[in-house]
């Protein structure tokens, strides 16, 4: 019997990788400006997506791809606001991977301006997975508290903005917002932090008018 | 959870490798998994052996090589091991930093039979 040791150093995200890198290049050619939203379970991605719309809807044409373990319910809650959505169930599966955005590519209309992506409710596993998007956000509600960016450093360290969610209880649940914004910036000092209120519709508007410049940015470098 | 998910596409890459190769055993299976990785190593050996069993690395090792989280800093030219994963530098408290090891997650050997 002989043995063989062979160096393969290839990387276990590779295939992932290339499949997020060719869905971004086609996107982004297209025009479409991708957003990735990650959180933990409850953290408000599906209210901030339905408030999201209203703000869009006037001018921009967008799609939310709604990525759940169960049930049709965050994409009936989209359509119910007028905006084309579809529902990934990944029947236990605590992220999505690039391929599963992949079998969707079809569906995709072309003249959209915005694609959201509501990943799995999860603060640890989506991080790890690139979906081709253009913006990667983290979403923070206040209940959960202030100390989860170093508790949650891959999700934090891998996201271009936070988003502080449900921002009106800040004056009932003890949350240290300068210390949340302040050691995130410790982890990612490129962070850009939103506050944000779903309910009261507080900082929605500026988190819309950053995706609008950035989209406003991919269409001149199209050009 | 997601480290069987790793795991089946690590072992995508090794049957490609061994099969390349025309081996048709893995003795031993290497990885270099970064702190900041995302990743447990307990939990990718427990999905490993779990995922083993009729492949042809059913009686395969694996060994992790756990990678620290460093940087250097742009501003002073130093290079730091940070557990904390702050990116502020230990020696000036510069922000401008980078990473230069820690996200790591390679298959970087195996042993085949031949």
């Amino acid at each position: 019997m002989k043995k063989k040791e062979i160096l393969v150093l290839e990387d276990l995200l590779g295939s992932n990788k290339k499949i997020a890198a060719e869905i971004r290049n086609n996107l982004t050619q297209r025009g479409i400006l991708t957003i990735n939203f990650m959180s933990s379970p409850g953290a408000g991605k599906t209210t901030l997506l339905e408030r999201i719309a209203e703000h869009l809807k006037p001018k921009y044409k967008m799609a939310v791809i709604e990525g759940d373990i169960e049930t049709e319910r965050d994409a009936e809650r989209i359509r119910a606001k007028g905006i084309l959505a579809w529902q990934i169930i990944t029947g236990g599966a605590c992220h999505l991977e690039a391929k599963m955005i992949g079998k969707l590519f079809s569906e995709i209309p072309p003249d959209l301006d915005f694609l959201f992506i509501e990943n799995v409710g999860n603060l640890v596993c989506p991080a790890s997975y690139d979906l081709g998007e253009n913006i990667r956000c983290v979403l923070l509600s206040i209940p959960e508290g202030d100390d989860k960016p170093k508790k949650y450093p891959k999700a934090f360290t891998t996201s271009d903005c936070l988003i502080l969610t449900k921002s009106d209880l800040l004056s009932l649940i003890p949350f240290d917002s300068e210390r949340a914004q302040k050691e995130a910036l410790e982890i990612n000092p490129k962070l850009k932090i939103f506050v944000t209120s779903s309910l009261k519709d507080n900082g929605v508007k500026e988190l819309v008018e950053f995706f609008i410049a950035t989209h406003q940015k991919l269409l001149i470098q199209n050009a | 959870m997601h480290e069987l998910s790793i795991v089946a596409s690590l072992f995508e890459i090794m049957e490609e490798k061994a099969q390349e190769k025309e081996s048709k055993k893995i003795i031993s299976v290497k990885l270099q998994v970064g702190k900041l990785s995302g990743v447990v190593p307990e939990f990718l050996i427990t999905a490993f052996d779990m995922y083993k069993k009729d492949t042809i690395a059913h009686d395969a090792e694996l060994e992790i090589e756990e990678v620290p989280f460093t940087i250097q800093c742009k501003t002073c030219g130093k290079t730091m091991t940070r557990d904390d994963f702050v990116f502020i530098c230990f020696h000036c408290g510069s922000q401008d930093l980078k990473t230069l090891t820690g996200k790591e997650l390679f298959l970087q050997k195996m042993e085949l039979e031949l």
